[in-house]
């Protein structure tokens, strides 16, 4: 993958909730909408499972950034309340990103439900475009500190 | 038979790990009977050359305490590890990266222009700084050169076994010393500690409310702090929930929340990215605006979750 900005293919890391978003990235495929090959989905029961340390390791590896999607607030998380963890979680680490030198807009928390495949497919668009413009992650990969 | 010959060495530290084994008081008379020291730079005299005249493997185990954050300690670990049989990793900087490894936070140059040139007590007309080389009227004179990130032992050298802490607590120490004399001794890369949290032993645990939730937080000066009560109750930031016991809860006690020395539970890597996730759901918010209202209120996430596990992190250091 090139690394210069022009022909930068970013990639984005997508923890996707079985119930809504996952549906909805599912409903987007099977009605043929088309989202740059940029995001790499990953099923995940709900967004409250998304450990902090996920979002930490995709960036150590390599992501040039990384979207949550779950169930829309308030009401409709299968889990009653998941989708409020995952949006804590969210807002602390786009505190502390940049304290190890990560730009908090490649973090990214959205509400997608299993109806929405439009919805899906403009956020990976336009996020893939966003990322692109902001270019490669800082995280050199295969350099460990030292 | 012959005593088992053991060594001590420290890297970037404190002193305070030293100083935890000079405070095994009568206890260490025991070590010293059943061991034969043959290599401690803090309390007895001996030279690199003579450790690099001793047989390969010939010590049955070094424990190392203190962060790799120069060339020349790096040099002296290597050299260590081929000497000894078992690397013991002692205390929570050669475990983590401990203190030091805050310093990953920034970058070399700004540390060198706060410590030496921008400090405000700092006297140095001539803008000194530490130089790897500098010419001298005797020839050019070497010194250890500060690496770009602080390093846990185990990002320098393979690494037998870990004795977490800050500093190190006696009985884990003494127990780690009759578990490699016996034999005794648990799958290699274990933690001689405990697997379970400190809030699993933590007295204060049966004061946490059935559904703790936390609205704003504080800084221990900040408030009064209840000597009974659960910190996070309190809004004090503990990191209890994601920090290995075995510590005998030494801060707690002193009415002070957990500062995480102990580093992660086993499964667990990044004890702040863990953390985030537990402190997070405890949050009294349901909004973007009332969850930011509480992310406000906590001061220096990166400093405070990972105060001793920077370099262990998924990201070791702050990337640019």
């Amino acid at each position: 993958m090139s690394s210069d900005k022009s022909g930068f293919e970013p990639r984005i890391v997508a923890f996707l909730c079985n119930w809504c978003s996952y549906t909805g990235a599912d409903l987007a495929g099977t009605a043929r909408m088309k989202y740059p090959a940029n995001v790499r989905t990953i099923r995940v029961m709900c967004s409250g499972r998304v450990d902090a340390q996920f979002v930490m390791k995709a960036f150590a590896e390599g992501a040039d950034a990384v979207l949550i999607s779950g169930c829309h607030t308030p009401s409709d998380c299968h889990y009653q309340e998941g989708n409020f963890k995952a949006l804590r979680r969210y807002y602390l680490l786009k505190k502390m990103l940049p304290q190890f030198g990560i730009e908090p807009e490649r973090l990214r928390l959205e509400w997608i439900s299993a109806a929405e495949g439009d919805k899906f497919q403009e956020v990976c668009t336009e996020y893939t475009e966003q990322i692109k413009k902001l270019g490669p992650s800082p995280v050199k990969k295969g350099v460990k500190n030292g | 038979m012959a005593k088992p010959k053991v060594a001590f060495y420290w890297c970037a530290s404190c002193g305070g790990c030293e100083e935890a084994v000079v405070d095994l008081a009568e206890d260490i008379l025991k070590v010293v009977e059943a061991v034969d020291i043959v290599f401690w730079p803090c309390a007895l005299d001996f030279k690199k050359t003579d450790v690099e005249a001793m047989e390969d493997g010939s010590i049955a185990v070094t424990f190392i305490n203190g962060a790799i954050n120069s060339d020349e300690q790096e040099e002296m670990v290597h050299l260590i590890r081929k000497k000894s049989g078992l690397i013991v990793a002692f205390g929570a900087c050669s475990h983590l990266g401990g203190i030091p490894g805050l310093a990953n936070l920034t970058d070399k140059e700004s540390i060198l222009r706060a410590s030496y040139l921008t400090g405000p007590t700092n006297v140095n007309q001539e803008k000194t700084i530490p130089l790897a080389k500098s010419p001298s009227p005797d020839g050019e004179l070497h010194l250890p050169e500060l690496k770009a990130n602080a390093l846990a032992l185990d990002q320098v050298i393979d690494v037998d076994y870990y004795i977490p802490g800050c500093s190190v607590p006696k009985k884990l120490i003494l127990d780690a010393v009759t578990a490699i004399l016996t034999g005794n001794l648990p799958p290699k890369g274990s933690v001689l500690a405990p697997t379970r949290t400190n809030c699993d032993t933590c007295e204060r645990n049966k004061t946490k409310p059935e559904k703790l939730t936390i609205s704003k937080f504080y800084r221990p000066y900040e408030i009064e702090l209840d000597e009974e009560k659960c910190f996070l109750a309190q809004g004090v930031i503990c990191m209890g929930p994601v920090t290995r016991g075995g510590c005998d809860e030494r801060c707690i006690k002193g009415n002070m929340p957990c500062r995480g020395c102990f580093g992660p539970v086993d499964n667990v890597y990044d004890q702040g990215a863990k953390f985030i996730s537990a402190l997070a759901s405890l949050f009294d918010a349901k909004t973007d605006e009332e969850v930011q209202a509480i992310v406000d209120t906590i001061q220096d996430p990166a400093g405070t979750f990972y105060r001793f596990s920077v370099a262990k992190s998924y990201l070791g250091h702050k990337v640019s």
